[in-house]
């Protein structure tokens, strides 16, 4: 057992390595733009999936998951509030009948998202961050995103308390604080009472607002704008319908905080809007 | 001693078993890099080579990945809790304590699948902004994209199943709240329009299939024991298998054409 035996086969076998190393990644510059996934992707993803293992373990030793009394089907709290990630929704039903807030706001919401892809036939921006290429759809996005969904949740989980009024974060929680309320329906402001008149009233509001401005501006712009003929009518309407749709749930958030407003329409059987 | 000497691990790897297992070398050469990806049923899920400006986490913010990794921790530590969790009334919250007070880790295993799922909604979030951001949902995407907001709405069902299950009083009134807004379906919720048309009645209506019954009540735990830990699980799972072979077949990470 000489050291020249033990020794020379050892530097051999990493000579051989190496060079298997710098053959590797000679090939691998023959396609400029592909690597091998192993290793590059995969002990990127180790890495990262340490990371967050770590970050999971740490917060997890930290921060205690919260338990409270047993549950109790007669003693409600004040504010009741669903989980944190619906707490736009529950905002919105500040605004709304919960039919709408609840139920179609949601589903509006996640049928919205599913078209996206398929009305949006704009060819630049596939790949890449850029705002430029693609300003309407990156900012109608951003507005849902950000102000329509994150700024709620946010609104929902720090600024609310007891009877869902608005109580700024330290401020003290008093359970007895009302506010009264003077609001009135859309109708009532152009001076229109009874039931009928004033709920067609609302309903054409709510149709003009939904479907006649989308008309008026595909019959003005329609011949004249590229983007519009190539979108056709159907995409166009399709697009239309969903983006009134966010932007008049905002109109009437501004409506009850403006004007006092309570419902655009009362229809029957409580469909109310 | 001209031969070579053998170290234990070489005797190993050299041996009949081992081969059966491993069916080549780990030496790092070209070939060996490629079968280490598609010889190995985890990692096939990969291409084995991929564009480089995929590897940019300035571009992809591994978002996609770290989802679906704490969607694995939630599998784990889920399990484990459901080794001591009972889902009926009299037990649910003693169990809860039980797991807190005398479970060895059974509080990190709780705490690390609460803020997993909480992390878990984020980093969906987080995934489809920057889906949206880099124009990715565009052809040939668009099917995976409809897919994957389908996977949104499977995770925020899933938290959501899971935030009862404590059966203390945040959760049972975030959920009386949550599916209070079932009775107002239209047509068939109890409260929603047009259902007094249709007859609809407290005990047959949306909030009632969905929390099984009209109150909140033990059958309501079962029923979102068994959504939670059994029917979302395995829809969201196939989902996710969809995801990623799409993510395959529709040309791997999206990239300036």
């Amino acid at each position: 057992m000489s050291q020249a035996t033990t020794t020379i086969p050892e530097v051999a076998a990493t000579t051989k390595v190496k060079e298997r190393v710098v053959e590797a990644e000679r090939l691998t510059k023959l396609v400029p733009d592909k690597v091998h996934t192993w290793p590059y992707l995969v002990r990127l993803e180790m890495l990262v999936g340490t990371i967050v293992m770590a970050f999971m373990t740490i917060w997890s030793i930290v921060v205690d998951a919260p338990l409270e009394e047993p549950a109790n089907p007669t003693k409600t709290p004040n504010p009741s509030k669903a989980p944190w990630y619906f707490l736009g929704l529950q905002e919105i039903l500040v605004y709304f009948d919960p039919w709408f807030a609840g139920v179609i706001l949601p589903g509006l919401i996640i049928v919205g998202l599913m078209v996206i892809p398929y009305v949006d036939i704009n060819p630049k921006g596939n790949g890449y961050y850029c705002f430029k290429d693609r300003a309407f759809a990156i900012s109608t996005f951003l507005f849902g995103f950000l102000v329509m969904w994150i700024v709620l949740i946010i609104m929902g989980t720090f600024i609310r308390g007891p009877g869902w009024y608005l109580f700024l974060p330290g401020q003290y929680w008093d359970v007895h604080k009302s506010v009264a309320i003077t609001n009135r329906n859309w109708p009532e402001i152009f001076g229109i009472t009874g039931k009928i008149p004033a709920g067609l009233f609302g309903a054409a509001s709510v149709i003009g607002f939904l479907f006649g401005v989308p008309a008026i501006y595909w019959k003005v712009r329609a011949n004249k704008s590229e983007v519009l003929q190539k979108l056709g009518a159907v995409r166009y309407w399709i697009t239309a319908f969903f983006f009134m749709a966010m932007m008049g749930t905002v109109l009437k958030v501004i409506l009850r905080l403006v004007l006092s407003v309570k419902n655009i329409m009362v229809g029957p059987y409580n469909f109310n809007i | 001693m001209a031969e070579q000497k053998k170290g234990w691990f070489d005797v190993v790897k050299s041996s009949y078993v081992w081969k059966s297992m491993f069916r080549h070398e780990y030496q790092d050469t070209y070939r060996n890099r490629v079968l280490q990806v598609s010889s190995n049923v985890f990692l096939h899920l990969h291409p084995t080579k991929i564009r480089r400006h995929a590897l940019r986490l300035r571009f992809t913010w591994c978002m996609g990945g770290i989802t679906f990794l704490l969607f694995l921790i939630l599998v784990v530590t889920g399990v484990i809790l459901m080794f001591y969790y009972r889902p009926t009334g009299e037990y649910a919250y003693h169990d809860m304590k039980y797991l807190q007070f005398d479970v060895p880790f059974g509080m990190i295993m709780r705490n690390m699948h609460r803020w997993g799922a909480h992390a878990m909604v984020i980093a969906v979030w987080l995934h489809m902004f920057r889906v949206f951001m880099t124009g990715s949902y565009k052809p040939p995407r668009e099917f995976n994209w409809v897919i994957g907001v389908n996977l949104l709405v499977m995770t925020l069902m899933l938290s959501f199943t899971g935030y009862l299950l404590p059966w203390d009083q945040l959760s049972i009134w975030a959920v009386t709240v949550g599916t209070n807004m079932g009775r107002a379906t239209p047509m068939i919720g109890q409260e929603g329009p047009f259902s007094e048309l249709l007859g609809v009645d407290a005990r047959y209506d949306a909030r009632a299939l969905l929390t099984a019954g009209r109150l909140i009540g033990p059958a309501t735990l079962l029923r979102f024991y068994v959504l939670h830990c059994i029917f979302i699980p395995l829809i969201a799972a196939v989902l996710m298998i969809v995801h990623f072979w799409r993510v395959r077949k529709d040309g791997g990470i999206s990239g300036p054409l």
